[in-house]
């Protein structure tokens, strides 16, 4: 069902001028007497702006509208750097400006329930939203009662997670900036799977950055119920070099599982005692974000099953989920990924909208980590579908060599900039 | 499960069988007349994700390289360069390496040609 336009067919239609119409509808468009098609997103992060972006783009006359209660969203990525002190709040926060100037209507509410028979959304005032297709992009939730004593509230006051950005970046950050020097820093990330998996270690890191600079006398204990963890060659090399003796990461075997938390205490209970810290930064164990549950879209997994082509639910007819809340095979929980899970939903939906088959899926992650200023590494992956769902294709994708030169190392970081300015206008531009 | 996915996955090989270049030319261009409004779609599908690096479109605003603008035989040899590795690169290789010539020739096609619709 392949249509490939060859490029000599291009080259002969552009000079007919058959093309023309053609580039001027790139991804087709109905023509304006058809009904018009109503999709509907919900969640405006990495996912689901970015399907809404594309839904737009690739065919300009569907109706789309993105159902969003924050006036704003502040990337996880980058939220790190905030962290070293490299980037400020403001400069990782989007807004939905650009994308309602694209015609794209934005809700400015949160969506309390899903009726999958009736295809409609419910919204906090009480208002209906219908839909042909709905995308769901829900991000995560944690789940609060596996660290016994660990709670929302403890997440806001003492103990923050960081791992939704903005408010909780902040807390983190003061308490990074009050902690005195020789203090210890506690970084805990979860078991798999969960939203950023090099997200830890880049923190560890970045902090290191900030204390070497102004508390050189402090440490950071990564406290990890993990054997391995994402790019740790990598890191374990980079720590070494830049941060000698201030980041030690434990494994399960060392003490590394936390099994419960004591707030006044300000320590962490595991397998061999008590470990304290001036400052902890619990990650919890995470599921797919509220809205996915409360619309039956999970599996016992706490996950959204999805068929691989078209990120449509395999739970319910007309809805996709995308992004973080989804299962996508051997895809990371990413920004990345869910943007280009958001595409390729997108695109699918453009298709199936029509009563034409999604073209087969082509997904990429790409995730770039600071070690330090002008020290960066990345992951790549290129994922298609085989038998086992989503797969990364052999071959391809990887990490930065683990010889890399310094080079090469300083060039990642100023790509890792890059990436963000780009990915950003890609979404929410 | 594995049934469904079989199932997804043999559309997926028929949809992009590797048919050689030559053989297409003849297979879609009688089809080109009713598909006029069409961009492939799974040049689409392969081209969507670089522009979450190189920006929108292949459009980028920082230091990593535009490609807005380009030619689709100067985006494929470049892509193809990469893949081989006559190209030195930090991330490029690693991509390129996962996408047949074919893949390549079809996201080329896909940049090569989406900025004209902007003149």
């Amino acid at each position: 069902m392949s249509m490939n336009i060859s490029r000599r067919d291009f080259n002969k239609m552009f000079l007919t001028g058959v093309a023309g119409a053609s580039l001027g509808l790139f991804g087709g468009a109905l023509p304006a007497f058809a009904a018009r098609h109503r999709v509907v997103v919900i969640g405006g992060g990495f996912g689901g702006a970015s399907a809404a972006k594309y839904l737009k783009k690739l065919d300009p006359t569907l109706s789309v509208t993105l159902v969003e209660p924050k006036a704003a969203y502040v990337t996880c990525p980058f939220s790190n750097w905030v962290l070293a002190g490299l980037k400020t709040i403001p400069e990782i926060t989007q807004t939905y400006t650009a994308l309602a100037n694209r015609g794209i209507t934005i809700v400015p509410e949160a969506a309390v329930s899903i009726d999958p028979v009736k295809s409609l959304v419910t919204l906090k005032s009480g208002k209906v939203l219908n839909y042909d297709r709905l995308i769901v992009s829900p991000g995560i939730d944690f789940k609060w009662d596996t660290i016994e004593g660990y709670n929302q509230g403890l997440a806001e006051s003492r103990m923050p997670h960081a791992y939704q950005a903005g408010p909780q970046t902040e807390l983190l950050h003061r308490q990074l900036l009050d902690m005195k020097d020789g203090g210890t820093v506690l970084v805990c990330p979860p078991a798999n799977p969960f939203r950023c998996p090099p997200g830890p270690y880049e923190r560890a890191s970045l902090i290191a950055h900030y204390l070497k600079e102004n508390k050189p006398k402090s440490k950071v204990i990564i406290l990890d119920p993990k054997e391995k963890f994402s790019k740790q060659g990598l890191f374990t090399k980079g720590w070494a070099r830049l941060y000698p003796g201030m980041i030690e990461w434990r494994g399960p075997a060392a003490g590394g599982k936390v099994l419960a938390v004591d707030s006044s205490a300000m320590s962490v209970k595991t397998d061999l005692g008590m470990v304290k810290g001036d400052v902890i930064n619990i990650i919890p164990p995470q599921k797919a974000g509220q809205l996915a549950f409360i619309a039956g879209l999970t599996d016992q997994s706490g996950w959204c099953p999805v068929n691989p082509t078209s990120f449509e639910s395999t739970i319910h007819k007309n809805i996709h989920v995308i992004g973080d809340a989804c299962k996508a095979g051997a895809m990371p929980k990413s920004g990345f990924a869910a943007s280009s899970q958001g595409k390729v939903a997108a695109a699918a939906i453009i298709r199936l909208l029509r009563g034409q088959e999604p073209a087969p899926p082509s997904l990429v992650n790409t995730c770039y980590s600071l070690i330090g200023q002008g020290y960066g590494i990345s992951v790549a992956g290129v994922y298609h579908l085989s038998p086992e769902g989503i797969a990364e294709i052999p071959g391809s994708g990887g990490l930065t060599p683990i010889d890399a030169n310094d080079d090469q190392l300083e060039q990642e970081a100023m790509f890792a900039r890059g990436w963000y300015n780009n990915i950003v206008r890609d979404i929410w531009g | 499960m594995p049934s469904k996915l079989k199932i997804y996955l043999t559309a997926g090989l028929i949809a992009s069988a590797s048919v050689p270049y030559g053989a297409q030319v003849f297979a879609v261009a009688k089809a080109n007349a009713r598909t006029a409004s069409q961009v492939s779609p799974r040049g689409q599908i392969l081209a969507l994700s670089c522009a979450g690096c190189h920006g929108t479109d292949g459009k980028s605003v920082g230091i990593i390289p535009s490609f807005y603008g380009k030619s689709p035989q100067y985006l494929e040899e470049a892509l193809k360069d990469f893949k081989s590795g006559a190209r030195v690169s930090t991330v490029m290789g690693r991509h390129a390496k996962g996408y047949s010539d074919e893949e390549i020739h079809l996201i080329a096609e896909y940049f090569g040609t989406v900025w004209k619709k902007n003149k």
